[in-house]
């Protein structure tokens, strides 16, 4: 082979061509971020991030590792501010949640994270559920006991749980925990979902569970997931963003970038022919 | 558990076979145009085959699209494939109906043959009631109901082997019936690969349930 036979995505790395789907006005946006730049130290990691989030969507962002797009997503609710410098705005409700005096703590109860490994408090699984609302001074009983159930109901966890609720969370399989985990996020009744590859560290059954739980949950919140599973993404997504390099590349409707993306990168990576 | 893809293949399903009654209604009559020498019938036949093709693009752009977002294996791949195939035999038989219509129009004022035009009437609607009947195997899932399709398409080939036969002998008899008679022979042969595609529909319906991919029609001899 030739060198000018070699045609492949990384010939034209250095200013690749961007798509960037741009959110109908009629769309009623979550939460968008505006000229986004996450630095580590020096290191510029992501730069240029302009997306909006669709309400009551499930937005997949998808890319290699180092793509940037955990960074992205941390940044949505300030998980980075200790390790990172976060510029740009980030636009919920016709507020900059980027903006230094913002509660963060508050902030993070409209906007919730869920991490790829579950990770339950050593409590029991009725105090996974109740600990952050009695943090935030909720003691009525009744009230408490609701929401347990309604979390738990809501992350389709109940029915496997409602005889142990005073059993250790710690004696949950893998995927029962991160449904915990994820029941525990909408006890605090937040707007949005973050999820950083939620399922990863599950097996296929109980990675179908939690996506599952995913599509019911999206009739109440808006939800934000990193996925390296490119197949995951494709079935519960309505959007797909492509991050590359610290870039986003490709923004569109799922089965738009899974049928036909506009960038050559995003057409060689959901085709797993990358690098 | 319930799936996003289960109940998008419920809706592909109802689109495959709306586009099934639709079509199947327009051989009927398509056919029966034909007998009535009802040009203005034939004429709207024509102008409506693009909604069967739209139909056609919108089911096959579905069907790429869950193939690509899913990746569908064994029962579900099927269904997908069976659909993908099906909707273009479909769209097919859309094209023959058509084609019937054309030769309606075409035959304006020529002679004709009572006969051999009574003989494509009976075919015809033979070849039509076998359409609706692979549709209602599709509808019920009716694997034995496809099966015994097989070898029906050996009397439609006798029938039209019959047609073409008395179509030349008038053809010898009378040079001023070529024209019609012409276009007798070339309505038989829509009707005859119309029967051929209804066979080719019952064995996906057969692959669907079973994996095996069969030959319902052996395609033996056919002048058509």
């Amino acid at each position: 082979m030739t060198e000018n036979q070699n045609v492949s995505f990384h010939l034209y790395d250095e200013q690749p061509k961007r798509f960037i789907y741009e959110m109908r006005p009629e769309k009623e946006i979550a939460i968008s971020t505006h000229d986004m730049q996450v630095y580590y130290g020096d290191k510029l990691a992501l730069d240029d991030a302009d997306l909006s989030f669709e309400r009551f969507k499930i937005t997949s962002l998808i890319g290699a590792s180092g793509s940037g797009k955990s960074t992205f997503l941390r940044s949505l609710n300030r998980m980075n501010d200790d390790v990172a410098t976060v510029k740009g705005q980030i636009m919920y409700r016709g507020l900059d949640i980027n903006f230094k005096d913002i509660d963060v703590y508050e902030m993070r109860r409209h906007i919730g994270m869920v991490f790829q490994r579950p990770n339950p408090f050593a409590k029991s699984i009725r105090e996974n559920i109740t600990f952050a609302l009695k943090q935030h001074g909720i003691t009525d009983k009744a009230y408490l006991d609701e929401m347990v159930e309604h979390s738990l109901r809501q992350a389709a966890l109940w029915d496997e749980v409602k005889d142990s609720l005073d059993a250790s969370a710690l004696s949950l399989s893998g995927g029962q925990a991160q449904r915990l985990v994820i029941a525990r996020a909408i006890a605090m009744k937040p707007d949005i979902l973050l999820l950083d590859e939620p399922a990863s560290a599950l097996d296929p059954i109980s990675s179908a569970k939690i996506e599952d739980t995913l599509l019911e949950l999206k009739k109440h919140y808006t939800i934000i997931i990193v996925t390296h599973n490119m197949q995951q993404a494709a079935r519960i997504s309505d959007y797909t963003a492509f991050f590359h390099m610290g870039r986003v590349l490709e923004y569109n409707e799922t089965r738009k970038i899974f049928t036909r993306p506009k960038v050559q990168l995003t057409i060689d990576y959901v085709n797993g022919n990358f690098g | 558990m319930r799936r996003m893809f289960d109940e998008e293949l419920a809706d592909l399903d109802t689109s495959f076979k709306e586009m099934g009654l639709l079509v199947s209604e327009t051989l009927e009559q398509s056919v029966q145009a034909f007998l009535d020498h009802d040009r203005q019938k034939a004429q709207e036949i024509i102008d409506d085959d693009k909604a069967i093709n739209h139909r056609e693009i919108a089911i096959e752009k579905k069907t790429f699209e869950m193939i690509a977002l899913y990746q569908p294996v064994t029962t579900d791949l099927r269904e997908i494939v069976t659909i993908l195939k099906a909707v273009s035999v479909l769209e097919r038989i859309g094209d023959n109906a058509r084609n019937i219509a054309i030769s309606t129009i075409h035959m304006k004022g020529n002679k004709r043959v009572a006969n051999i035009e009574e003989k494509i009437g009976q075919t015809g609607t033979m070849v039509a009631n076998m359409v609706n009947r692979v549709l209602d195997f599709y509808v019920n899932d009716d694997i034995q109901g496809a099966e015994s399709m097989e070898g029906e398409v050996d009397q439609v080939t006798q029938d039209t082997t019959d047609i073409r036969g008395m179509a030349i002998s008038v053809m010898e008899k009378d040079p001023d019936i070529v024209t019609a008679a012409t276009d007798y022979i070339v309505v038989a042969g829509y009707i005859k690969r119309t029967a051929d595609y209804v066979t080719d529909i019952a064995e996906w319906l057969i692959y669907k349930r079973t994996g095996k991919i069969v030959e319902l029609n052996p395609g033996t001899s056919s002048y058509l």
